[in-house]
């Protein structure tokens, strides 16, 4: 990679098994809380007019409930940032029901289902929910996804020279794609990332290819999770952030590549 | 924003494998569609299916990626000798400096509806043959096609519905510029399956003749599948007068419904804006639009007024879906391709199956051919969630 690409990171949102959001996710990666794993728990979503909302999946619920906490926390107005939405797999659940509508005799699949069955379905709810008319990707690169989505805003943010909000996010499957897929529960994590330093910027992340291991998490259960889900792989990322620790982590991406990114708090 | 040069192109599609026999049939105005034979659906309508996918078979050592969908792209990848172009670029620039994106809406999963007809009784679980990471995953035609080509850099799938294939050339250029990657293996891959021929029939999107785009009496769209490829890189000293270059990139999003467009084209016009402004063009620097036209009364009607805002309403444009149906996450690059080619041949498609243009849209459609030198043209492409991309291609000087 020639030229390191760097962002500050603005806002963060977390959402994922027994951590409801991201100052208690926070205080569990720094250590001064106890990991204490159960079932993801959503907050409800308001933002999204009822009829709306009814129609939503877990995992569009999920996305967006990250992508809302991140933006919250840094002030920013989500109708007017760029996203980038990366998920290794999109919404199982409801593939799970077309294909089995599918196998049967009678194949008339709900209009619903079909639309949620785009992998920018959270994508486009975002924009239903919050406004936001700029550009929108939807990214998918199986176990990379995380690592996909963080390169694709941060070349946004050099070339286009504004803020982009990054959305990783995967949920489980149902059987019987579980058991070929065992995504244990779902997780997502929200960067608002900006093109230059701001008064409430948190950290400033630069980021290299790499050919070291990626970094592993002391508590089994958290390590557990960063392997098991993609999104989650971002994890040794957030808990440098929560510990305020400056220096290089490394983050799993590709099979025949890693990513290092460097960790410089703004406090 | 930087103009790149297709230094290679291909398209597949029900049109004909590759360049030669696609152009063949745009200039005989011959359509790719016809009564759906596909697997076991029973729908009456018509679709752009391509022959001899299912005879492809891929080597042993891809084996783990066989499905329609990357055996349609293992058959594209072929023609015109465009994987040799690759790996000739990847020889000089090394494998690690091309990066891959490519667009599709349901990667592999014909093989997972089909896989869901032969659980187990008992258990429910699918056959033991069944791979989730080489044939169903999103991400899979991006795997394949990055192995296939023996590249190594940064590899990823956009699935943005029908939008995908074209925003791969707006990501894929600015990591050319960000130096992320010197150069990009872009296109769009789709394939017939039964999730989108039933799920587009559950939306009363599906027309029950070949699909008339811009019609007064239009009626739906008409699905077809296709593989189309480009290798963009910065433009050389050497690129020549008639070299095809990507000059502007514009992407927004609708905010307004999941699966039907902006009722003024909102977001369609966004989209035309910003690819006119990152290619330094005025609206009558356009000589051509390849319209998104799909054939749906409400698509059709929003495209052309955010058209007729934007570039007014004597611009010829077509829609080339009556030729190759709505190939959805391969339709922005198999529409860039054919934008490609009628930069370097002159030619304007007429557009297909359209009887009587719909007076009440207000744009200039073509019925026939019309052959002309061209400068600069244009290619919409938008999709479900309100995702909307559109491209200009130019001809070098």
């Amino acid at each position: 990679m020639s030229g390191a690409l760097t962002a500050w990171v603005e806002g963060v949102g977390l959402v994922g098994p027994g951590l409801a959001d991201w100052p208690a996710a926070a205080q569990v990666l720094a250590g001064t809380a106890p990991y204490e794993p159960q079932r993801t728990v959503l907050p409800p979503l308001e933002c999204l007019p009822a009829a709306e909302r009814r129609r939503t999946g877990r995992i569009v619920r999920l996305a967006l409930a990250a992508g809302l906490e991140a933006t919250a926390r840094a002030g920013a107005d989500a109708a007017r940032l760029p996203a980038v939405f990366s998920s290794s797999g999109g919404d199982g659940e409801n593939c799970h029901e077309i294909c089995q509508v599918l196998a049967g005799a009678d194949r008339q699949i709900s209009p619903t289902r079909f639309h949620n069955s785009v992998h920018n379905a959270a994508s486009g709810y975002w924009g239903i929910a919050t406004g936001a008319t700029a550009a929108s990707n939807a990214l998918c690169a199986y176990d990379a996804s995380f690592g996909a989505g963080l390169l694709e805003a941060l070349v946004q943010i050099r070339i286009e020279e504004t803020p982009a909000l990054l959305i990783a996010y995967d949920a489980d499957y149902p059987e019987p794609m579980r058991s070929v897929r065992p995504i244990p529960d779902a997780f997502a994590v929200a960067l608002l990332l900006t093109p230059s330093a701001r008064p409430g910027s948190l950290a400033q992340l630069t980021v290299d290819a790499s050919e070291e291991s990626a970094e592993r998490l002391a508590d089994p259960q958290l390590e557990a999770l960063r392997t098991q889900v993609p999104a989650a792989r971002s994890l040794p990322l957030l808990r440098r952030m929560a510990r305020g620790e400056r220096g290089v982590v490394v983050l799993d991406y590709m099979e025949n590549q890693r990513l290092a990114l460097e960790v410089s708090p703004c406090h | 924003m930087r103009p790149l040069a297709l230094s290679a192109f291909t398209a597949t599609s029900s049109l004909g494998r590759g360049l030669a026999a696609t152009l063949a049939s745009l200039e005989a105005a011959r359509t790719g569609l016809a009564p759906c034979r596909f697997e076991t659906v029973q729908l009456a309508t018509h679709v752009g299916e391509v022959a001899g996918v299912d005879e492809e078979r891929l080597p042993g050592e891809l084996a783990e990626f066989d499905c329609r969908n990357n055996r349609l792209a293992a058959l594209a990848l072929r023609q015109d000798g465009f994987d040799e172009a690759v790996r000739a670029v990847a020889r000089r620039l090394t494998p690690r400096r091309i990066g891959v994106w490519l667009g599709t809406s349901t990667s592999g999963i014909l093989e997972t509806e089909l896989a869901y007809r032969r659980r187990d009784p008992g258990s429910g679980a699918l056959p033991g043959s069944f791979r989730y990471r080489g044939a169903h995953n999103t991400f899979s035609v991006a795997a394949f096609v990055q192995r296939a080509l023996g590249l190594e850099g940064p590899a990823v799938v956009i699935s943005s519905a029908c939008s995908s294939s074209a925003k791969v050339f707006a990501s894929a250029q600015r990591a050319i510029e960000a130096g992320l990657v010197d150069a990009a293996v872009v296109g769009g891959v789709d394939s017939l399956c039964l999730t989108t021929l039933y799920g587009f029939h559950s939306l009363q999107l599906v027309a029950r003749t070949p699909c008339r785009p811009f019609d007064a009496e239009r009626d739906g769209l008409s699905i077809g599948e296709a593989a189309a490829f480009a290798l963009l890189e910065r433009p050389q000293g050497r690129t020549g007068a008639g070299a095809v270059l990507l000059l502007g990139t514009g992407e927004s999003s609708d905010a307004w419904h999941m699966s039907a467009p902006h009722p003024e084209g909102r977001g369609a016009a966004a989209a035309m804006r910003q690819a006119l402004e990152a290619a330094r063009l005025e609206p009558k620097d356009i000589d051509y639009l390849n319209f998104h036209g799909t054939g749906t009364p409400s698509n059709d009607a929003a495209e052309a007024r955010a058209v007729a805002a934007v570039l007014g309403a004597r611009l010829p444009g077509s829609s080339t879906k009556g030729a190759t149906g709505h190939t959805l996450g391969a339709a922005g690059a198999l529409e860039a391709v054919i934008c490609a080619l009628a930069l370097r041949h002159g030619l304007m498609p007429g557009g297909l199956n359209t009887r009587a243009i719909d007076p009440a849209l207000g744009v200039t459609y073509l019925l026939e051919n019309v052959h002309a030198p061209l400068r600069h043209v244009m290619s919409n492409s938008f999709g479900f969630g309100g995702s909307n991309c559109t491209l200009v291609l130019g001809s070098a000087a």
